[in-house]
């Protein structure tokens, strides 16, 4: 039986008023109820302008031109307007913390219903039947800043579900997650699909975490145009994913590097599902025992030290205990855990922001307790993730020069620092442009010129590549590396398992206030109880390896990352 | 009076809350002891100019309401219906002036200082202690002489602070359009 | 958030009352006690508060911190009001009874003692109810009680707002600021007045210009979810009205009336004891 089109585009174009070339171009498309489609594709290819089609924020908040047709459970969408699509389609929006409107859980769950003047009673019923479907009864009390982004998640998806929508939408659900969490969010989205029949559709760049739970199809964007509209397993088959800038599953990667070329029999859009004959495993076999093992790093002298590092907040939340731990000159390495694991209060307290109550900590042999903010920022530099939190200046030459003006640094000294500066940053044709004028990554540049300028020894990055898609990534972690051979150490916290593995040789994982591993990325990623207790997530070659019977994933990881390099370069 | 957009809602709330969190939590010690810079009446006239006159004096008015309660020393309306003011007489002189976007950061910016002196001495010379003789009966030499500190000090805050966020602003109203790259 | 308003959550009778009916209760006394310079109402006032306080299950040491800023506010405001108009009860008065004689104009006269201890007064009696207030309304109802009595739901919206993202604007100041602090920005004592301006502003300058990109954001999530589309809305947070409600505005109501209609026989404002 056909099922329900609820959504249907017909040779659908869009141009923002603001633009001169239109940002879709001829898109037909239909979702059906209990569809579960996942649009993928690089930023700037339209998929995000689709959702505000979708949801009726185009052209309620954003007005442009509307060519060919978008129903909505067979209405015109423009008709219905934003209110009235808010009865059909539920958005879950990406900044979580943006989303979360209401002072508490229970009264952001409950924002949809206040507007509909549904009465107080009836209110807190729905609020709690809704707040159980998602688990998260416990919480209804709490203020938005006492829980955790996945909560937070839950909460923006419960407030969508008391309209009794038919649409879920989710844009960039995994983008403020850790693995862990992200991967419970997959499995939530699965669960609520499976049990309200609703359509859902999720807008991602991640693709492989997406496939974590089956997908019904999948919508490839390029440049305001569909470029594949299908299944899963066939999609992967062909080589479109390199050509349109999204990263495909490691695991199939690995696939063709070992010569296996992936056909849809072979379900390769699931991991659990993925059927190898045993020629194929031994190909994968093969290949693992000819690449060469990469040559570990050469062991230089410590630079940083911390012994016995112990932090307890003013409200009485002890954040670090006992932290011991050491980074030698010219690492680049990474420090991982759940939010609320003591990763941003341990870089607080190398930067002198918080001061430990017992604990060592030095610098190339020195004691750094007594120094102030300003001195160690001479010696650590620290980047915030967000960089327009970091801008205050309004032309990119003076927001770089700041550093040194501040510390009283002669104008004729100035000049030429900044700009040796700018060229390593590759901004130098930009010097003389108001900051605003740059991309979000450009932005992202100027503010690690603005520290790099100071010289320091060590840099400290937070989450250096969050929201980024796959070329802007590669684009910013290439730089730190360039950085980091020129010699300076790199200390990066983050999220991101696909960058602990292909840009750190060495992962610190912080769990509880304390850290409980240290040691190489590979490692740590293929160990299955460190990867729960922290949060993590298991790469999908460690279940590729064990399943074509290799006895070590780790060298097998450390070996397709090796030859990974090298072809994407 | 006109519905107010979701937006002017929202600028108001998160206005509100960000003078909220300047006149709070900012403290820049003043040369008088015991006394603190309000940084955040640089922060009201150009949210008032940005956002018109009606966000400007809800945004004064909320602001101020929570700050007082969360010192818990009374509310102290007459200031608090001078700061309102204030964003009120902003917002106009914006209007009137014609101060826009685009140039608020260069040529706009006299005319910003200008009109903020006037609606601080308007404020804190008139409005606040008119409405202290009434309600509380203080004497008219100690209002003035208070309202005169507040006045001067908040007139070079706004001149500052102010300013400077003209100019930041209008700068990221520039597109990349008009530049080009240099060797 | 509770800390910050300082909301303590007991059950009291006052607790118990709707925030709507509290925040009446609240402009009714405030505007009685600003009106009236009688002082028996005042002194009358004053004692009230008090018994609202024990009433509310109150501690000294829970409002410590504001009683604290509140003494230190009254006792600064009189000093002033001495330095700058010591005579100011005897104008008002119209007679001159010297305590101990001083230099200049600043013989202490029972005059100007009187007029302080009304100006003392009208402290007491104005700022204890906003105090009880704070602590007795959780921050949650705030938004709802402005609604319900008569401010439009867009405006207490937009309080409620406010109340939402002051930690959130709170934690991203701190932030920068420790950012700025590295990069050698400096706001202590050691600069001038002029550079410390300018070291905020580039604290502040990040700080509001990210709060205005989040505003677009706030606003289509809000309109996702039919923020705006009716004229009224209902509140999750909202208390239904009890008899004790009722019975509270109308008593404060009397307060008002006996304070306006003591000004108007009083004919002057101020209550003379030395005529």
């Amino acid at each position: 039986m056909e099922k329900e089109t609820l959504i249907a585009f017909r040779d659908f174009g869009f141009q923002y008023t603001a633009q001169a070339e239109p940002t879709l171009y001829n898109i037909n498309l239909d979702i059906h109820r209990g569809e579960k489609v996942l649009i993928a594709g690089p930023s700037g290819c339209g998929k995000s302008t689709i959702a505000h089609c979708v949801n009726g924020l185009i052209p309620a908040s954003y007005p442009g031109k509307i060519t060919g047709s978008l129903t909505v459970k067979g209405e015109d969408a423009v008709k219905q307007g934003l209110f009235g699509l808010s009865k059909t389609v539920g958005t879950v929006l990406q900044d979580s913390d943006g989303q979360f409107i209401g002072l508490t859980v229970a009264e952001d769950i409950a924002f949809a219903l206040e507007n509909d003047c549904v009465a107080r009673d009836k209110m807190h019923e729905i609020v709690e039947k809704t707040a159980d479907l998602v688990d998260i009864r416990r919480v209804l009390g709490h203020a938005p800043h006492e829980i955790s982004g996945g909560q937070k998640q839950r909460v923006s998806l419960a407030g969508v579900m008391v309209n009794q929508v038919d649409v879920l939408l989710f844009d960039e659900p995994l983008a403020n997650l850790d693995p862990a969490t992200g991967k419970q969010a997959i499995e939530l989205i699965d669960e609520i699909q499976k049990r309200t029949g609703c359509a859902v559709i999720i807008i991602e760049h991640r693709l492989e975490d997406v496939l974590h739970r089956h997908v019904d199809r999948v919508v490839v964007m390029g440049d305001g145009r569909i470029l594949y509209d299908g299944d899963p397993d066939t999609m992967l088959c062909s080589s479109l994913l390199q050509r349109s800038g999204i990263r495909e599953p490691l695991y199939v990667t690995a696939l063709k590097y070992a010569g296996v070329s992936p056909t849809p029999d072979m379900h390769p859009s699931s991991l659990d599902k993925l059927s190898l004959t045993q020629a194929q495993k031994d190909q994968v076999l093969n290949w693992f025992s000819r690449q060469p093992s990469p040559a570990p790093d050469e062991v230089t002298p410590l630079i940083l030290e911390a012994k016995g590092i112990d932090f307890t907040y003013e409200g009485g939340h002890h954040a670090l205990k006992g932290i011991d731990m050491s980074i030698r000159k010219g690492e680049m390495i990474s420090i991982v855990g759940t939010n609320g694991a003591g990763k941003s209060t341990f870089s607080k307290v190398v930067c002198g922001f918080e001061q430990p109550q017992s604990g060592s900590l030095t610098l190339n042999g020195e004691d750094l307790t007594a120094f102030s903010i300003k001195e160690r920022a001479d010696k650590i530099g620290y980047v915030m993730q967000n960089p327009n939190q970091m801008i205050s200046k309004t032309m990119i030459f003076d927001e770089v020069a700041l550093g040194l003006r501040n510390r009283g640094v002669s104008e004729e000294e100035i000049r030429p620092r900044v700009e040796e500066t700018l060229k390593i940053c590759g901004l130098y044709p930009f010097r003389n442009w108001p900051v605003s004028a740059l991309s979000y990554g450009q932005k992202k540049r100027v503010t690690i010129a603005s520290i790099l300028v100071l010289r320091p020894e060590i840099m400290i990055l937070d989450e250096p590549t969050a929201g980024q898609d796959f070329r802007h990534y590669t684009d910013i972690m290439e730089f730190l590396r360039a950085l980091n051979r020129q010699g300076v150490t790199i200390v990066l916290i983050t999220h991101d398992m696909h960058l602990m593995l292909e840009y750190t040789p060495r992962a610190v994982v912080f769990h509880d206030g304390k850290v409980i591993c240290d040691a190489s990325a590979a490692q740590v990623l293929n160990s299955p109880e460190i990867v729960t207790q922290a949060h993590l997530k298991e790469t999908s070659l460690y279940h590729l390896a064990l399943q074509c019977g290799i006895g070590s994933p780790e060298e097998f990881t450390r070996r397709f990352i090796a030859r990974d390099q090298e072809v994407r370069k | 009076m006109k519905k107010f957009s979701v937006k002017s809602i929202v600028a108001i709330g998160i206005g509100a809350a960000l003078f909220f969190v300047l006149g709070r939590f900012v403290s820049i010690p003043s040369p008088v002891p015991n006394t603190n810079i309000s940084v955040q009446y640089g922060l009201l006239a150009f949210l008032a100019v940005v956002y018109g006159p009606v966000s400007g004096a809800l945004i004064g008015f909320i602001g101020h309401t929570l700050i007082d309660f969360s010192f818990g020393s009374g509310i102290w309306w007459s200031w608090v219906i001078a700061s309102a003011v204030f964003g009120l007489l902003m917002g106009l002189s914006a209007k009137v002036l014609k101060m826009d976007e685009a140039q608020i950061g260069k040529k706009g910016l006299i005319k910003f200082n200008l009109a903020q002196v006037v609606c601080h001495l308007a404020c804190w010379m008139v409005v606040a202690p008119v409405l202290d003789v009434y309600m509380m009966g203080e004497p008219w030499d100690k209002l003035i002489a208070q309202g005169l500190m507040a006045g001067i000090a908040n007139t070079v805050t706004t001149a500052i602070v102010g300013s400077l966020l003209c100019v930041a602003y209008a700068a990221t109203k520039t597109k990349a359009g008009s530049l080009s790259k240099e060797d | 958030m509770t800390n910050l308003f300082n909301y303590i959550d007991r059950s009291s009778p006052i607790h118990r009352l709707s925030g709507a009916s509290k925040l009446v209760c609240l402009l009714l006394w405030s505007v009685a006690a600003m009106t009236s310079f009688y002082t028996p109402l005042l002194v009358f006032l004053t004692v009230l508060a008090l018994i609202l306080f024990r009433m509310a299950k109150l501690r000294i040491k829970d409002v410590s911190f504001t009683l604290g800023i509140m003494l230190v506010y009254i006792a600064l405001n009189n000093i002033l009001i001495f330095l700058f108009s010591p005579a100011h009860g005897v104008e008002l008065y119209g007679s001159r009874t010297v305590l101990i004689p001083l230099p200049g104009r600043y013989s202490i006269t029972a005059e100007q003692l009187f007029y302080h201890l009304n100006v003392i007064l009208k402290n007491a009696c104005t700022i204890p109810p906003v105090i009880l207030f704070v602590c007795t309304t959780n921050p949650s109802e705030f938004a709802a009680s402005l609604n319900r009595i008569g401010v439009s739901y867009r405006i207490s919206y937009s309080v409620a707002l406010a109340l939402r993202y002051i930690p959130d604007i709170q934690r991203e100041y701190h932030d920068i600021s420790l950012a700025q602090q590295a990069r050698g920005v400096e706001m202590s004592k050691k600069a001038n007045l002029i550079h410390r301006l300018k070291a905020a502003s580039t604290i502040l300058i990040p700080l509001v210009l990210s709060s205005m990109e989040r505003i677009e954001t706030i606003s289509n999530a809000m309109e996702l979810r039919g923020f705006g589309k009716g004229k009224k809305r209902t509140w999750y947070a909202s208390h239904p009205f009890t008899p004790a409600d009722y019975v509270s505005m109308i008593f404060c109501g009397l307060l008002l009336i006996a304070s306006l209609a003591l000004t108007a026989i009083n004919g002057g404002r101020f209550f003379n004891p030395f005529r």
